[in-house]
């Protein structure tokens, strides 16, 4: 990826996250090239959803900022926010599903806020953004009634729905069965390859972090700060930090005993 | 009986160095010594080398692994180096497994007397906080009234009819019951001390006033707290758990728009009518309970009507729909606030009918208090 990719989308710098008092991640720096597969990466409890949710602004950061294509998120207005989100497609761990509404309205409802579209035509593109996912003709199936992998990707249809510029997900694959985990990794890779979207997920699956993304950012619990970033599939072997290369060999002890690892886990 | 039995035995074979021999099967059930009198022991002397032989052990379980996992602890704790040697081999790696990590420290708090938990300022501070966040959500529900009002909302008509449906039609059966035992209730309460007058068709007043202004909407709005409001809580603190409202927020919706007012207005809309339902079935209630006591159907009526005036009808409604906005206020703040786990859903919707019953009542008795000072 060398040609229009090398555009910044998204930069983060020096942000640190805390709740209250408790620091959670600090001085975290890294940039979002447009076209990105970028994966969050670390260990349970180091703060990767948390950092979603501050890039999604749910959450104010301590200290920082966060831009996207060069404007501050951070300090920006409500409606500047809005206008900002309005781009983005996101789809939350549970999939965040309306569960009072079926898939076909779920995937609507941005759709008839924000656009112009008739109900004739909303109902055909609600159609096309279903089958693209897969889940063509449970448009009036509600949330409770499918199964989790469905969900997930009704979510994504959801996200999909205002053709974003920007699609988060957090843990896409999680509660996910290999197969359905692969199938959502590569719908993912499919709809970023054809709409250049930018893609930002949380993740700690291997399998898919290899399989789709092409940058990465790895945060540490024990050190409460990002230690590498770039490409995953580079980082596994060549990253200067022994906790990385672990994490990416799936804990296989390279020079680190698992003992240490678990230890630095638990801090 | 040959019976062997679990022990241990401490020597301090000179200044620096102590041997813990460990003998018999150890093994649940097994008759152990209690591990503070080794803890004693090691405390006489002066060893800084512990070293525990296994040699002499017949079966064993985790027993044999806990108490060495304790002495592993105690040991490192007082500074004491710690080995072993013929251990059996499992034993050994469970617990060369159980030391791998050292044990989490809970950071020191500082000690609170219980007392503490009932210092006033704490008290104070603690409901200040609940007013600021009450206030805060009354001003995000009144900014998206005011949005509402100029036609720039985010509010679906659709859901309004839902709730609509929801809080009203098929509350009436509950509203029923209650209406009309709280009417015959009020009859009975009355009738008693009358009759000591000779004055018992004077019932129909008290019933027809008593519920117009006061029971009838008292007893529709505690029922559609704990009816409603709790729902709301509920429903709100689930898409709080499920990640909902955060799709709602970064879709660019304002939650309080697009859930907190369908669910207000529904209650607004349907309370008074509730309420009307409520006065009609409360006065049928007094007048069956008149029946029984000699007065016919016909003074009933003429005797209600006479009693009948419109400010008494209208301080009912003009209740019901405060009443109304403090039920979905309650409601809807303790679900919109609610943490992300099942218990913290019920905890909403507790609190969301025991705020929503103090308001009621504080209300009420606000509202007494200003119709009494303007003798309306």
């Amino acid at each position: 990826m060398t040609q229009a990719s090398a555009e910044t989308h998204i930069d983060v710098s020096d942000l640190t996250m805390a709740y209250g008092s408790f620091v959670l991640q600090r001085d975290l720096n890294f940039v979002v090239r447009r076209g990105d597969i970028f994966v969050i990466m670390g260990g349970s409890g180091c703060g990767k959803s948390t950092l979603l949710k501050h890039m999604l602004g749910l959450i104010s950061p301590a200290r920082g900022d966060i831009t996207y294509s060069g404007q501050s998120f951070v300090h920006a207005s409500d409606a500047q926010r809005e206008a900002t989100r309005r781009r983005w497609g996101i789809t939350y761990q549970t999939g965040g599903l309306f569960s009072a509404m079926t898939l076909a309205e779920n995937v609507a409802l941005p759709l008839q806020l924000y656009t112009n579209y008739g109900s004739g035509e909303i109902r055909d593109i609600v159609a096309y953004k279903l089958a693209l996912v897969g889940l063509a003709g449970y448009q009036d199936y509600y949330p409770s009634e499918i199964s989790g992998g469905m969900s997930k990707r009704a979510a994504l249809a959801r996200a999909i729905a205002l053709d974003p510029e920007i699609l988060f997900f957090d843990e896409p694959s999680a509660g996910l069965d290999p197969i359905s985990s692969r199938l959502l990794d590569d719908l993912i890779m499919e709809i970023q390859d054809s709409t250049g979207a930018t893609v930002v997920m949380v993740s700690h699956e291997l399998a898919s972090i290899f399989n789709i993304a092409n940058n990465s950012v790895y945060l540490d619990a024990a050190s409460r700060t990002m230690i590498d970033y770039g490409d995953p599939a580079y980082l596994r072997d060549h990253s200067k930090q022994a906790v990385v290369r672990q994490f990416l060999n799936r804990g296989s002890r390279t020079d680190e005993s698992t003992a240490q690892a678990q230890r630095s886990g638990n801090e | 009986m040959t019976e062997q039995h679990a022990g241990f035995q401490l020597v301090h074979s000179n200044d620096t160095d102590a041997l813990l021999t460990l003998s018999g099967p150890w093994v649940q059930g097994c008759d152990l010594e209690d591990f503070s009198s080794l803890s004693s022991q090691l405390h006489l002397g002066t060893s800084t080398h512990l070293t525990v032989d296994g040699a002499a052990l017949q079966e064993w379980d985790s027993t044999l692994v806990a108490f060495l996992l304790q002495c592993f602890n105690h040991c490192s704790e007082a500074g004491i180096t710690f080995a072993t040697r013929d251990l059996p081999a499992g034993a050994a790696k469970l617990l060369a497994l159980a030391t791998a990590v050292p044990p989490h420290r809970l950071e020191p708090e500082s000690p609170q007397h219980w007392l503490a938990s009932l210092n006033p300022m704490v008290l104070l501070d603690k409901s200040a906080d609940f007013f600021r966040q009450s206030l805060g959500f009354v001003g995000e529900v009144s900014v998206a009234l005011v949005k509402l009002a100029v036609g720039k909302s985010n509010t679906r008509f659709e859901d309004f009819r839902q709730f609509c449906y929801e809080g009203g039609p098929r509350a009436l059966g509950i509203i029923t019951l209650t209406s009309v035992l709280v009417g015959m209730i009020l009859a009975y309460l009355g009738a008693v001390q009358l009759q000591q007058f000779g004055a018992e068709v004077y019932v129909a007043n008290l019933v027809t006033i008593g519920i117009l202004r006061e029971m009838g909407v008292l007893m529709t709005a505690v029922v559609m707290a704990g009816r409603t409001g709790a729902a709301y809580a509920a429903q709100l603190g689930t898409m709080q758990t499920n990640q909902e409202i955060d799709a709602i927020t970064t879709m660019g919706i304002s939650p309080v728009e697009f859930l907190v007012i369908p669910r207000l207005l529904a209650l607004v809309v349907v309370m008074p009518m509730l309420t009307l339902y409520a006065d009609l079935l409360g006065i049928v209630g007094g007048g069956i309970v008149a029946g029984g006591m000699g007065i016919t159907p016909l003074q009933y009526i003429s005797q209600a009507e006479s009693a009948l005036a419109i400010n008494h009808l209208l301080v009912g409604l003009i209740k019901s729909v405060v009443f109304a906005l403090l039920i979905a206020v309650a409601g809807c703040r303790a679900g919109m606030n609610s943490g992300r786990s099942s218990a913290a859903v019920g905890q909403a919707a507790t609190e969301a009918v025991v705020t929503a019953i103090v308001y009621l009542i504080v209300a009420d008795a606000g509202i007494n208090i200003i119709c009494q000072q303007i003798r309306f």
